[in-house]
């Protein structure tokens, strides 16, 4: 235990590059924000704590509490079964499409989620067939939960199959030996494992419900569904009002740090030891019920996922692509987008994994810093990053010429809490199996990483790696206020044709950035994971 | 990470020092400047006229326009800001970064508007556009559609975070006065969803979720010329339609003020008028050389264009919000 307390010398490195990388994310992020506060007298239309405020609060806690709880709670049963099923026709595609989600800007998300559940959509034309009666309207609480969980129940799925995957062949096989029930496998195994990355998974969806924006406004029916961060945006864009935007900033941070909090203490640590990630052979997979209840929840964890997806592409395929591709403006975007998403996902992953390398070597209190550090960030709006981010580049250097560095920077700050979730608990067990055999070799540093810690690690590493590159592609607010007739990436692009009336040009365009989310999920999952793998 | 932001720092600093000279700043919204926008087409008008370099500046919209000029101001490297409408005018003006144009304020064709800061270039109405596929008998009265019942849903933007959704609430002000809000609680039932802006409205209403949505007079041109049908149609309604005003303002601290004003003239020419209808789907403020497309013909035209000034609008904006908040909220 005093090892945990004070690091030993090998860990010091590690302990500092965190600090860096904390005071880092604190200097982009709240510099910006103070600044904000502090450069406008506030006209002081509206105070923190009017009836109004309250009332967006408890509305924002609630759908986001429950949001988190439907997308976690769906996501369990589907990736034990993924897990547990390693080998159906379909799998890898399936994977794949689960990540893409997270790379689709939030517009076309609702539409795609319309095409399906709307009044003329796909499911009410199969009931209509049928002689059945049709869906309600997708309008109020449950269109924002649909939207949502559409949105994270498949980042969840990920994210918990990540860890199940790393559970040693040989775990599986002693407790066949042992003459495990499925519940007991569920109980010992899959649980304890899932656990690990739960408060993670749990709390990044909520504070990214916490943060929604046009899916709670466009779905919810009414000024009733308000979050928070409409007020923020209301406050900075149509009333001005800076100091309110950042003091209603401060207390959507103040509140989802309190949960945070709150929410590790259910983080335990687990010590079973990960192991190369090798074709994993379950040997639970043969009852006959268990096959039934997985299939079923493969199949509509699935359908869930990809009938959006599919009408995205269906309603792409309408589009006038021999024009468009002549366009000279979407290749310029496509390649911006590539090019933002990259760096900026290269920077998040490096900085995640600094912080998770250390949380992994710290004690609970200075693990809780690290932590917040590479979350709170999302709850600050993009809006307010950009602005600030704007004011202080605007007084020292030309915002056209440096407007692809702060697009990168405040990208990579947005995506660093969708790589934590997934590289943390992999530094955690990776730390605890190793430390003893590291010691004994008396290695240190980065040899140490490389040689002992990197191969079981890697496969966590394309997650996160994946999961920053798709959220940046999908990124929309930091670029309408950065992007200029230069600088262009696809969700500005789609947007622009939209406000231009020109949907079908739009549906292209957006058929193209999933395109693209695949192909990098593939390369990305590709290059990363199979470079491991043993020849044959 | 340190590293590489002071990296990043020297790198920008370097690039600063080699700025361009010799041209027009014109500070104006994102559509404006896109390939299948105005800009391009205006750009090199203008350029074969004047012998300069005209470079826009493309942001977002009108409300972030406003913002980069107070989060910039007396600094502005604008010397043309191009793309407020009128309801955003007080605010500008209040900043005290702009010059009179000098121009004859009446000599423009919008409705109701002469001011000797900011230009008029182009206007259009509000308007309730309908699918008359699955509407037959569009509402013929703003009190008609408030009184509809909610069978036949509508889709309308925020007033919290977008124009269109403002200028609805402007114009059940004018049309309802201090019955305001009891029109907004009678229309509640009706209104399917409130957007955060124009395209997720729209998008909802072309995916057929409800045949009715807050849009421009003008909409139904883009269906007809760009996409061959008729299918939608602006609904007109008795009491008039609230209109919405572009206008551009030359900046004060400008170092390009005679080219500036050049423009300013400009903007009201062929050259620049020509341009405006069939690529910003808005009505002309100028002469244009040759009529409009055939389909302009077929808009409704608002017998009465609604209006509140400026100031009004500015004082009271909070105080109505709110007012919309309360009756359709819950």
């Amino acid at each position: 235990m005093a090892q945990r307390d004070e690091p030993v010398d090998g860990h010091r490195t590690a302990i500092v590059a965190a600090w860096v990388v904390t005071f880092a994310i604190a200097a982009i992020a709240v510099v910006p924000l103070l600044r904000l506060a502090t450069s406008f007298d506030s006209p002081g239309a509206m105070s923190l704590f009017e009836p109004y405020i309250l009332g967006i609060l408890r509305f924002t806690l609630m759908q986001a509490t429950l949001s988190a709880v439907l997308s976690a709670a769906l996501a369990i049963p589907v990736a034990r079964a993924l897990a547990k099923r390693q080998h159906f026709p379909g799998r890898e595609l399936l994977l794949k499409l689960f990540a893409v989600p997270l790379g689709l800007p939030q517009l076309i998300a609702v539409l795609g989620i319309i095409s399906v559940y709307g009044k003329e959509g796909l499911l009410n034309d199969l009931l209509a067939a049928a002689a059945l009666p049709l869906l309600p309207a997708v309008f109020g609480l449950k269109g924002i939960l649909l939207a949502h969980v559409f949105f994270n129940f498949p980042m969840a799925v990920r994210f918990l199959l990540a860890r199940l995957e790393t559970v040693p062949q040989e775990n599986w096989r002693l407790a066949a030996s042992l003459g495990f029930r499925p519940v007991d496998y569920f109980r010992h195994l899959e649980w304890p494992n899932m656990r690990l990355a739960l408060p993670g998974v749990f709390s990044l969806i909520f504070m990214l419900c916490v943060t929604s924006f046009t899916i709670v406004l466009t779905l919810g029916g009414g000024p009733q569904a308000t979050t928070l961060e409409v007020a923020i945006y209301q406050a900075l864009r149509f009333d001005f009002d800076p100091a309110l935007a950042a003091r209603l900033a401060g207390l959507q941070i103040a509140l989802c740090a309190l949960l945070l909090l709150l929410l590790q203490r259910f983080s335990v640590s687990v010590a079973t030891p990960p192991r190369l990630r090798i074709s994993v052979m379950r040997p639970d997979g043969d009852d006959s019920h268990g096959r039934l209840f997985d299939a079923l929840a493969i199949l509509l964890g699935g359908l869930f996922v990809a009938m959006p997806i599919g009408a995205v592409l269906s309603d792409g395929l309408g589009a006038d692509f021999g024009r468009l591709l002549g366009d000279q403006t979407l290749w310029r975007a496509a390649g911006w987008s590539t090019v933002i998403a990259l760096t900026a996902a290269l920077l998040a992953t490096t900085a995640a994994a600094t912080l998770a390398q250390a949380i992994a070597r710290s004690d609970a209190r200075r693990a809780s810093v690290f932590r917040l550090a590479g979350n709170l960030v999302l709850l600050i709006p993009p809006l307010i990053l950009a602005a600030g981010a704007f004011l202080i580049v605007h007084q020292n250097f030309d915002p056209q010429k440096s407007a692809l560095f702060a697009v990168i920077i405040i990208n990579a700050m947005m995506a660093l809490p969708f790589a934590l979730p997934v590289l943390e608990p992999a530094f955690r067990t990776s730390f605890e199996t190793h430390e003893r055999l590291a010691a004994s070799l008396g290695m240190r540093g980065f040899s140490r990483f490389r040689l002992i810690e990197w191969p079981t690690l890697k496969p966590s590493f394309a997650l996160a790696f994946l999961a920053t590159v798709l959220i940046s592609l999908g990124e929309f607010g930091v670029i309408a206020f950065f992007g200029s007739e230069r600088l262009i990436t696809l969700p500005l692009l789609l947007y622009q044709r939209i406000g231009s009336y020109r949907f079908n040009d739009a549906a292209g365009v957006a058929l193209i950035l999933l395109l693209l989310c695949l192909a990098l999920s593939l390369l990305i999952e590709r290059k990363m994971l199979f470079a491991t793998r043993p020849p044959a | 990470m340190t590293r590489f932001l002071s990296l990043t720092a020297l790198i920008l600093w370097l690039m600063c020092l080699s700025a361009a000279a010799g041209t027009l700043t014109i500070y104006t919204y994102e559509s404006f400047v896109t390939d299948w926008g105005p800009g391009p087409k205006i750009k090199s008008n203008f350029e074969k006229q004047c012998g300069c370099t005209v470079k826009f500046v493309a942001i977002q919209d009108g409300v972030a326009i406003l913002n980069r000029l107070k989060l910039e101001g007396a600094s502005t490297a604008a010397d043309v800001v191009l793309g407020l409408d009128t309801n955003l005018v007080a605010e500008a003006k209040a900043l005290k970064l702009f010059a009179p144009h000098g121009l004859d304020p009446a000599g423009h064709s919008a409705p109701g508007w002469t001011d000797d800061v900011f230009m008029p270039y182009d206007y259009g109405h509000f308007a309730f556009v309908y699918d008359s596929d699955s509407l037959k008998k569009p509402p013929e009265s703003l009190a008609e559609l408030v009184e509809g019942g909610a069978k036949e849903k509508i889709i309308i933007e925020d007033p919290r975070t977008s124009t269109p959704g403002l200028g609805l609430l402007l114009w059940m002000k004018v049309v309802f006065g201090d019955r305001a809000s009891e029109a907004w609680k009678t229309l509640r039932p009706r209104i399917l969803t409130v957007t955060p802006g124009w395209s997720e409205a729209y998008g909802l209403f072309t995916k057929g979720e409800a045949p009715m949505v807050l849009s421009y007079t003008t909409s139904p041109a883009y269906h007809m010329i760009e996409e061959k049908t008729d299918r939608y149609k602006a609904a007109k309604f008795s009491e008039g339609h609230y209109v919405q005003i572009e206008v551009a303002g030359m900046i004060q601290s400008s170092k390009n003020q005679k080219l500036a004003r050049k423009f300013m003239d400009f903007m009201l020419q062929p050259g620049f008028q020509d341009v405006i209808p069939t690529s910003n789907w808005m009505w002309p403020a100028g002469k244009t050389s040759k009529p409009l497309p055939k389909a302009f013909d077929l808009l409704i035209k608002p017998e009465k264009s609604l209006m509140l000034d400026p100031e009004t609008v500015a004082r009271n904006r909070k105080a109505w919000t709110d007012e919309w908040l309360n009756a359709t909220s819950q």
